[in-house]
């Protein structure tokens, strides 16, 4: 377990230089990533940064904070969504991810979260995260595709990051290339067929370095899961395709930490994790509740899901 | 066209490490050479054709030319979303190979026809189709494909060409006969029958006709040649094997208007889905569409004669 991981220590994406820097803080680190420009190409000055964290509680307040803000001042919605997969991201990005590795955003919608990962990372600057959902912005309420390593690839529409991902996947094995891809998906995605296809597929093809991650909170855009498809034992079906699954709490940074370590089911093929997750994580008024799959934030409930997540 | 389609990409294949070939689980009797070149690159990817576009988008993304095959809408109508959203997007080289367009598969029924492939697709960012109409075109427009940066569509159809007539070269636009009644272009593989029924007149009983295999249409790069023919002649019949809408057909035309070229008479013959509500061989088919050689050169004297 490495809590008190500091703030930005991921890997970054290029050949081996972090091996032989790996206890330097984010700050001297930051070169060796890329160098940072907001969306328009513009520097990034250093004080937009967020401060060196301790732990993952800090971080993720810290992200959680500025997840609403950001919301607060585009003025749109799918907080809910959001907030429930942001643990997962923070814990990967920062946690688990190497240069080598990559990771597919399925549930488009929590792009806001990843955008406040990157943010976190030092990827995007506080100026970008102003663009977000803005006239001629990168940072769409979906990612779009080709403008940061960060986001590989373009999603929104459900059920294409688990495909693409095994196609990932696969194009390292061919090419004996090392890499995880790591693919995080919502439940109510499964209700697309694609899925089950690439499910099909990527446990024919054994594809061991595809890790599958389930933000299983329950709830989609007009109804619980359970309602609408009836797909609560997604662990007993994935098993039936043949995927090693297990399950964890989605907002305990070292229970996802070690549910994705790499040994851990033994599996010679692709896994799966679903994560226990609750929708509007962290905000009360928010938590399980459906229409916080679309509903903006006012001033007077942002205050008070600000004043509840400062106060811890 | 498939087997010529298979050997270009056992050549292709061993001159490029990055080629991977995934097919819908179609290729019996044809693929088999290029699945025992390509081993581990060859990949079944099952009854699953979504799932497929977006794997190749997936290996695309790595620096691999993803190259996808099925029956024709299989390829291009099932994962239109994948093809849109993981390909087109995201500009990646996924090269899509769509077996038997318009009515190839003739009487195996409705839902295995492409009437709407070409149209469809390249309405899509970066797209192109190429559409070769002879066994010999096969090979260049594979290349060209693989040397396209962007994603592409082929359609394979049926050889027709006339026994003993060799086609000239493969390229976007083609003079096959030349003549005095008007001009017809056509798109694919239909235009054999024709050029078998047109070869032996003499060219001044017979309409010039020329062949276009790539789309969209670049008006730029319409040959000069033909746009003067046009309008010279006054008369142009489109004829191609796809619905009206989203044709060649129609860019033609536009394209005319963007260049300035005037045409007296203008006639599109194209693929008009099932008028009796009845099915057959794909020959069934075009003469209810007016797209077998006999109606396409009645159709052209009838034009021929109203603008004299």
């Amino acid at each position: 377990m490495r809590l008190g991981c500091p703030l930005g220590s991921r890997k970054p994406r290029i050949g081996l230089a972090w091996l032989a820097l790996p206890s330097l803080p984010f700050t001297s680190l930051h070169f060796l990533v890329r160098p940072l420009t907001d969306t328009l190409g513009r520097p990034i000055a250093m004080t937009d940064l967020p401060a060196t964290s301790t732990d993952h509680n800090e971080l993720a307040r810290r992200a959680r904070l500025r997840l609403l803000r950001m919301h607060r001042e585009a003025g749109v919605g799918h907080i809910g969504g959001n907030l429930s997969a942001l643990d997962a991201m923070l814990v990967l990005h920062h946690r688990v991810m190497g240069s080598d590795d990559t990771f597919i955003l399925s549930k488009g919608h929590a792009a806001g979260a990843l955008y406040v990962t990157l943010w976190t990372l030092g990827e995007l600057g506080d100026e970008a995260l102003t663009q977000f959902h803005a006239d001629g912005s990168m940072l769409s309420g979906h990612p779009v595709a080709r403008w940061t390593p960060g986001i590989p690839f373009a999603t929104g529409s459900l059920g294409h990051g688990l495909p693409v991902s095994a196609g990932i996947a696969l194009a390292h094995r061919l090419q004996g290339q090392r890499g995880r891809v790591f693919c995080l998906c919502s439940d109510g995605e499964w209700q697309e067929g694609s899925n089950w296809e690439a499910l099909i597929f990527a446990s024919h093809q054994r594809l061991a370095s595809l890790v599958l991650l389930v933000d299983q909170n329950g709830l989609q855009g007009f109804g619980s899961t359970d309602e609408v498809g009836g797909i609560a034992n997604l662990r007993e079906r994935f098993e039936a395709f043949g995927i090693a699954a297990t399950e964890c709490d989605g907002h305990d940074a070292a229970a996802i930490e070690s549910a994705l370590a790499d040994d851990v089911t033994g599996s010679q093929g692709p896994r799966a994790i679903l994560l226990h997750t609750v929708k509007g994580k962290g905000v009360s008024f928010m938590e399980g509740k459906l229409e916080w799959h679309y509903l903006p934030l006012d001033d007077e409930l942002y205050a008070r899901a600000v004043a509840e997540i400062e106060a811890g | 066209m498939r087997d010529r389609a298979c050997q270009s990409w056992v050549s292709l294949a061993e001159r490029k490490d990055s080629f991977v070939f995934l097919t819908g689980d179609l290729g019996f009797r044809a693929l088999e050479p290029l699945r025992a070149a390509l081993g581990d690159r060859f990949i079944n990817a099952g009854v699953a054709e979504q799932n497929m576009v977006s794997v190749a988008a997936g290996l695309a993304t790595q620096r691999l030319d993803a190259w996808v095959y099925s029956i024709a809408p299989f390829c291009y109508a099932r994962p239109y979303e994948q093809i849109r959203n993981d390909v087109c997007q995201h500009g990646l080289p996924v090269k899509l190979v769509g077996n038997g367009g318009g009515y190839g598969y003739g009487a195996m029924g409705a839902t295995h026809h492409a009437l709407e492939d070409y149209g469809s697709l390249v309405v899509l960012p970066g797209m192109r189709a190429v559409v070769p109409a002879f066994g010999d075109d096969v090979e260049p427009a594979i290349a060209q494909l693989a040397a396209q940066a962007g994603p592409g569509y082929l359609r394979l159809g049926r050889c027709e060409a006339p026994p003993s007539w060799t086609p000239p070269p493969f390229s976007a636009w083609r003079r096959l006969l030349a003549g005095a009644r008007g001009v017809v272009v056509a798109v694919g593989p239909l235009v054999g029958p024709l050029v078998a029924a047109l070869l032996e007149r003499p060219e001044a009983e017979r309409p010039a006709v020329w062949l276009l295999g790539v789309l969209p249409i670049e008006p730029a790069q319409i040959p000069a040649d033909l746009l003067d023919t046009i309008e010279r002649s006054g008369a142009l019949l489109v004829a191609e094997e796809h619905v009206s809408t989203g044709s060649a057909g129609e860019a033609i035309a536009r394209s005319l208007l963007e260049r300035g070229v005037h045409v007296a008479c203008f006639e599109h013959v194209c693929a008009r889905g099932y008028p009796s509500g009845r099915y057959g061989s794909q020959a069934w088919h075009r003469r209810e569409c007016g797209l077998d050689a006999v109606s396409l050169i009645e159709r052209s004297a009838k034009l021929w004669s109203e603008v004299g």
